[in-house]
């Protein structure tokens, strides 16, 4: 497998260190070998905020910063202006985007912004993860759904393991109910049905 | 290295979880610690464990780093197994007390998150703190990922125990402290069979042999004593062959004074120490696949310098470019001017200062800079 690299984007507080530490333990269980790092500095809640994970089959030597991922995630649509979000936009193979605004839409205000002639490389997917979280959830927890959304778009990692990681970090934390909660809207974005319980995930 | 490993856990962590997480295993009996960024997490990880009652180490919250330093040394002194961690402006204001450890002869470990000193203030890394400590008997490691980071505790630890200095192992603020990597954690049963219970030479509850720590000593006596400093630290690499052997025994990973990475042979060689290690085997696999052949000389122990070994490493070399991520004032830099010592005049040696303050270094810019 090639370098595999991934931005996340939030605001501090919505979740984007926790989604990266996340796929870097889905990665780790399917085998890979995984890097995850916050944008370095001081945290501050609602400030913009960015974190990078980085999936090998080999050990990843590298400490140098992701400039260029593959992969896009944004937890907050109002970034999508921002000089930060748009680097290297056009380049990522995927971005999704947490929005309840059409793709189409969002793949139009991109193209704006940067002045672009033609179309983006990549595949722009637009999800309302904040109505999925506040529904299944009863919280806005959107980092969960986008992260089961491109669970269902890559083949690297499978939402089997993102649920298992996120078991093992927010079962004491947060209890039974909340933690079937998020798996479920997990789940349901990666297309795997409205399941839950052990067994499922354990398949 | 037969020994079979069962009992390891293949993990993916960050540098300061994973040192927390040694010194649990370790469970020392004291650390003095006061919060400063980015050493943060090691000791948030570390208290977490202990207020969970997975360790019983008496965790002494101090006003300053100052205080921090003052109270390691001397529950040191009294004949506990002490350690702690800091960074940059922590570092600076202790630094009245921190030779003192070294003087005292005293084995406290202090775990350094790198970072920039003030002023301008900045929170990220390089390796000033260290810098501004380099000449006062603590012996410096430097580690490169976060499975090094863990095991450089334990190293580290039973190095200050066996040659009574201070051991200060050294890992870059945020690259590592902050960045999650694979790793293997050792076993408890293991670690402790490592590090074994303290038993400390001379202390002050040893109420049978009395002695005096850091007494007033005039010029009769005080230039003797910083003489017989300097020939302790002139035993500590033999001391820390015995045991990276050992460990390799426990571990099966390999440690020495320096790291060797497609050195042989190669004409160009970058020498530097700590995460850029990491960039530059990258860098230098890139240049390969080009035709280009380079090497790393990685410094492990910074102090006592290994001067012998970076001559032995550098005898084929005919382009060496030394990284120093700390830059000294007025002078050739710190890591430029070991280098030369221990080549002398007959290589070309270009100096380069990088990353200060957390600057970004890119593979592509180490390839170009050797590359060419």
């Amino acid at each position: 497998m090639k370098r595999y690299e991934i931005i996340i984007h939030g605001r501090g507080g919505q979740g984007a260190k926790t989604s990266a530490e996340l796929l870097a333990q889905a990665g780790l269980k399917s085998g890979l070998f995984v890097q995850a790092f916050p944008e370095f500095g001081p945290e501050r809640s609602g400030a913009p905020v960015r974190t990078f994970v980085r999936w090998d089959d080999k050990f990843i030597h590298s400490h140098e910063p992701v400039v260029a991922p593959e992969v896009i995630l944004i937890l907050d649509d109002t970034l999508l202006k921002t000089k930060t979000v748009l680097q290297n936009i056009h380049l990522a193979n995927l971005v999704v985007i947490n929005s309840g605004k059409s793709s189409f839409e969002l793949e139009k205000e991109i193209v704006q912004a940067l002045n672009l002639v033609e179309e983006l490389k990549g595949k722009i997917i637009s999800i309302d993860a904040s109505g999925i979280a506040r529904e299944i959830i009863g919280q806005n927890r959107a980092n969960t759904v986008i992260l089961g959304r491109f669970a269902k778009e890559t083949d690297k990692i499978n939402v089997n393991n993102l649920a298992e990681a996120f078991r093992e970090k927010y079962l004491a934390k947060i209890g039974e109910d909340l933690t079937e909660k998020n798996i479920r809207a997990m789940r349901m974005a990666a297309g795997v049905g409205d399941v839950s319980g052990q067994e499922q995930i354990n398949n | 290295m037969a020994t079979k490993r069962t009992t390891e856990k293949k993990v993916a962590l960050t540098g300061g979880f994973a040192v927390g997480e040694a010194l649990r295993q370790i469970n020392p009996d004291v650390m003095a610690v006061y919060p400063i960024t980015p050493q943060t997490p090691i000791v948030e990880a570390f208290a977490k464990k202990v207020a969970d009652g997975l360790a019983d180490t008496e965790i002494i919250k101090v006003e300053s780093e100052h205080s921090a330093m003052s109270a390691c040394i001397g529950a040191s002194a009294s004949g506990a197994r002490v350690m702690t961690a800091s960074s940059s402006q922590g570092i600076m204001y202790m630094m009245e007390v921190i030779p003192v450890a070294a003087a005292m002869h005293l084995p406290i470990v202090m775990v350094v998150a790198n970072r920039a000193i003030s002023g301008t203030i900045n929170i990220h890394n390089d390796h000033s703190d260290a810098m501004a400590m380099r000449d006062f008997g603590w012996v410096q490691i430097f580690s490169e990922s976060v499975q090094e980071a863990y095991d450089d505790v334990f190293l580290s630890l039973k190095l200050a125990e066996k040659v009574s200095l201070p051991v200060a192992p050294n890992l870059d603020g945020f690259f590592i402290t902050h960045t999650v990597e694979n790793m293997t954690l050792l076993s408890d049963e293991t670690v402790k069979k490592f590090v074994g219970e303290y038993q400390p030479k001379n202390y002050l509850f040893n109420f049978s042999e009395p002695v005096t720590f850091g007494p007033l000593t005039l010029p009769d006596s005080y230039m003797d004593i910083r003489e017989e400093l300097y020939q302790t630290m002139k035993k500590v690499p033999e001391t820390f062959r015995e045991i990276t052997r050992e460990f390799a025994e426990i571990s099966g990973r390999e440690y020495d004074f320096v790291e060797k990475y497609k050195l042989e042979g190669a004409e160009k060689v970058i020498v530097a120490m700590g995460s850029i290690a990491g960039t530059i085997k990258e860098a230098i696999d890139n240049l390969e696949k080009k035709g280009i052949k380079v090497g790393l000389l990685k410094i492990k122990m910074f102090r006592p310098f290994p001067y012998k070994e970076v001559a032995e490493a550098l005898r084929e070399a005919k382009d060496v470019v030394v990284m120093d991520k700390n830059l000294s004032m007025g002078a050739k830099q710190v890591l430029e001017g070991d280098v030369f010592q221990a080549v002398g005049d007959k290589k070309k040696i270009r100096s380069v200062v990088y990353g200060l303050g957390g600057r970004d270094v890119f593979v592509k810019e180490i390839e170009e800079l050797i590359g060419g």
